[in-house]
């Protein structure tokens, strides 16, 4: 009976998730979604990936991290490298893997040492990792190019991989997070002595939780140089961690489908403001303020969205199909 | 051979010594009370117990079903996992997480999954959570926490939450749990309550008990033996009977007798 149920609920989030990838797919080929819009889609895609990630070691574990476009760069050049040697798929495919696990390797071993530093000061860790590695790669200029970047980048990403990642990568942090092990790094936010006192080991999954998100940073690191065509070490400064930041705070830390929303609604907004160009930046900073002064917490605070909602619209329908 | 062994426990921080040469011995199955006058050094020998210190010298020696491990110098996490699980003096519950979370985190060190089942969720992991669900669930049963188990911790009443940490304590499965005054802050009701509890759990989980408490009532009543500790020394150790009458524990708490100075 109740295993019925639980089917029941996979089958019809799994529909969902078809459908989703379906009526887009069918959008991009009428040419509804032009060019344009796709490199808008693109952009919220790879901002989820990087936002739920992020969310997992901030909001989660609450390890504050500002060195987020570190791990995104290691991917995104790795990635690069690889088919501007040569462009072939499964080239792509091996760079993405190789990306995220470099960025993931990395993120283990500057994990290791920081992550014994609390608050502001891991801030300044994670943020000096981060520029640590784009310096780097402005002066292995043979390899990377130097300051100017790569270009001519073969584009492999498509609206189906980028699908597959950002779907892939927010159903693993979410199962994660439903797990034993993802509790235990909610409890290190909740009180690191006590989550200590109750046998997790802190230190461990601190770094775990690190590894993961440089992971994850890592794919959407590679997802977007081969969609962007060009890459250079000032994409991912300072300010692209901060807006990663922004992303996860203003959904809300601790909510997934929170990281999700503003990863939506800020592309969206950014979208809408091209028409007011002078200003653009201005209204868009001013809808941060509104928004985080009526929502301290973030728009969804440490809630999820859950396909619930749209089991009690689709009741309400089959109700209504009853009374008939 | 005691379940825990404590050889000339020393803690200096820089020039202050908290705690000096205490060594103590649980027998399986006692019920140990450790007192003393404030500042006396009772939680940092509990601290010194569950890793959250590491001892200056001196060892902590725990035997369980005949395997002896040495605790000193071992990190929190792994103390626990060795079987010693402890309350907080100043409560330390998961606050915004539910009342079942706050235990079914505990229960983390028995779960028997690995990573790549909790990404993919696989039958073990199916299997697991069904396990340690029910078991939380028992153990709410046994706290009269069951109905309010989707509460956040925080909104429990102080008593609740008081019951809460233990719960999760005893979520660990643990042979020896270290409790850092249960009864603060209870009224004599809520306290007369939770002796009845401690004793009733050591029973029914086969547990032997440390606690520290100033609530002289609860101690006199339920401990078989009672170490009293002043400025970091053990200064006396017997039965409640014993504690009672001894000079040099009425000395500590009262001061010395004027007569003589």
């Amino acid at each position: 009976m109740k295993k019925g149920i639980l089917s029941a609920q996979f089958t019809r989030r799994l529909i969902l998730v078809v459908l989703a990838y379906v009526i887009v797919q069918l959008l991009i080929s009428v040419n509804i979604i032009n060019d344009y819009l796709q490199a808008t889609l693109t952009t919220i895609c790879i901002n989820i990936i990087l936002a739920v990630s992020l969310n997992l070691i901030t909001g989660f574990t609450g390890q504050f991290s500002l060195g987020h476009a570190g791990f995104m760069s290691i991917g995104a050049y790795t990635c690069a490298l690889l088919i501007l040697k040569d462009p072939t798929m499964p080239n792509f495919l091996l760079g993405t893997l190789l990306g995220s696990l470099l960025a993931a390797l990395v993120g283990f071993l500057v994990g290791l040492p920081t992550l014994r530093l609390r608050g502001d000061y891991l801030a300044i860790a994670t943020l000096g990792m981060a520029e640590i590695i784009r310096i780097m790669f402005i002066n292995m200029d043979k390899i990377t190019n130097g300051p100017r970047g790569l270009s001519g980048i073969p584009r492999f990403v498509n609206w189906t991989w980028l699908f597959i990642f950002t779907v892939g990568t927010v159903l693993l942090i979410r199962n994660f997070l439903r797990s034993s092990h993802g509790r235990a790094c909610i409890a290190i936010r909740e009180d690191e002595i006590a989550a200590e006192a109750m046998g997790i080991n802190t230190t461990w999954y601190k770094v775990l939780a690190f590894v993961i998100g440089a992971f994850c940073a890592g794919i959407a690191g590679a997802l977007y140089a081969s969609y962007f065509y060009f890459i250079k070490p000032d994409l991912f400064g300072f300010l692209k961690s901060v807006d990663i930041l922004v992303m996860v705070v203003l959904g809300g830390l601790g909510s997934i489908s929170g990281s999700i929303l503003a990863a939506i609604l800020l592309a969206v907004i950014s979208t809408l403001l091209q028409s007011f160009s002078e200003i653009r930046m201005i209204l868009y900073a001013l809808i941060l303020i509104v928004i985080m002064i009526f929502r301290p917490q973030g728009l969804l605070g440490s809630k999820e969205i859950s396909l619930s909602v749209f089991n009690r619209l689709g009741r309400l329908f089959a109700f209504e199909k009853e009374e008939k | 051979m005691p379940l825990l062994k404590v050889h000339k426990l020393t803690k200096s921080f820089g020039g202050l010594t908290a705690v000096l040469n205490v060594s103590m011995e649980l027998k399986q199955g006692e019920l140990v009370g450790l007192i003393g006058p404030n500042g006396a050094g009772k939680t940092t020998v509990f601290n010194l117990l569950t890793g959250v210190y590491v001892p200056t010298s001196g060892s902590i020696i725990l035997n369980k079903a005949g395997a002896e491990q040495e605790l000193q110098g071992l990190k929190p996490h792994r103390i626990c996992k060795a079987g010693v699980a402890r309350t907080f003096q100043n409560i330390r519950l998961f606050k915004d997480l539910t009342v079942f979370d706050n235990v079914r985190i505990a229960m983390h060190k028995n779960v028997r999954y690995g990573l790549l089942s909790s990404f993919l969720h696989l039958p073990s992991y199916h299997r697991e959570e069904k396990r340690i669900s029910e078991a939380t669930m028992e153990l709410l049963r046994i706290f009269k926490l069951d109905g309010k188990k989707d509460e956040y911790a925080k909104n429990l009443p102080y008593g609740e939450q008081r019951h809460l940490e233990i719960a999760r304590a005893l979520a660990t499965n643990p042979s020896l749990l270290l409790l850092d005054e249960p009864a603060a802050g209870m009224n004599p009701a809520e306290t007369a309550q939770l002796t009845e509890l401690i004793k009733w759990i050591r029973e029914k989980f086969n547990l032997t008990i440390l606690l520290i408490e100033h609530d002289m009532s609860l101690v006199m009543k339920i401990c078989e033996r009672i170490y009293v500790l002043d400025y970091g020394i053990l200064i006396a150790e017997g039965t409640p009977d014993e504690i009672r009458s001894n000079k040099r524990v009425i000395e500590a708490y009262l001061g010395e007798d004027v007569g003589d100075a």
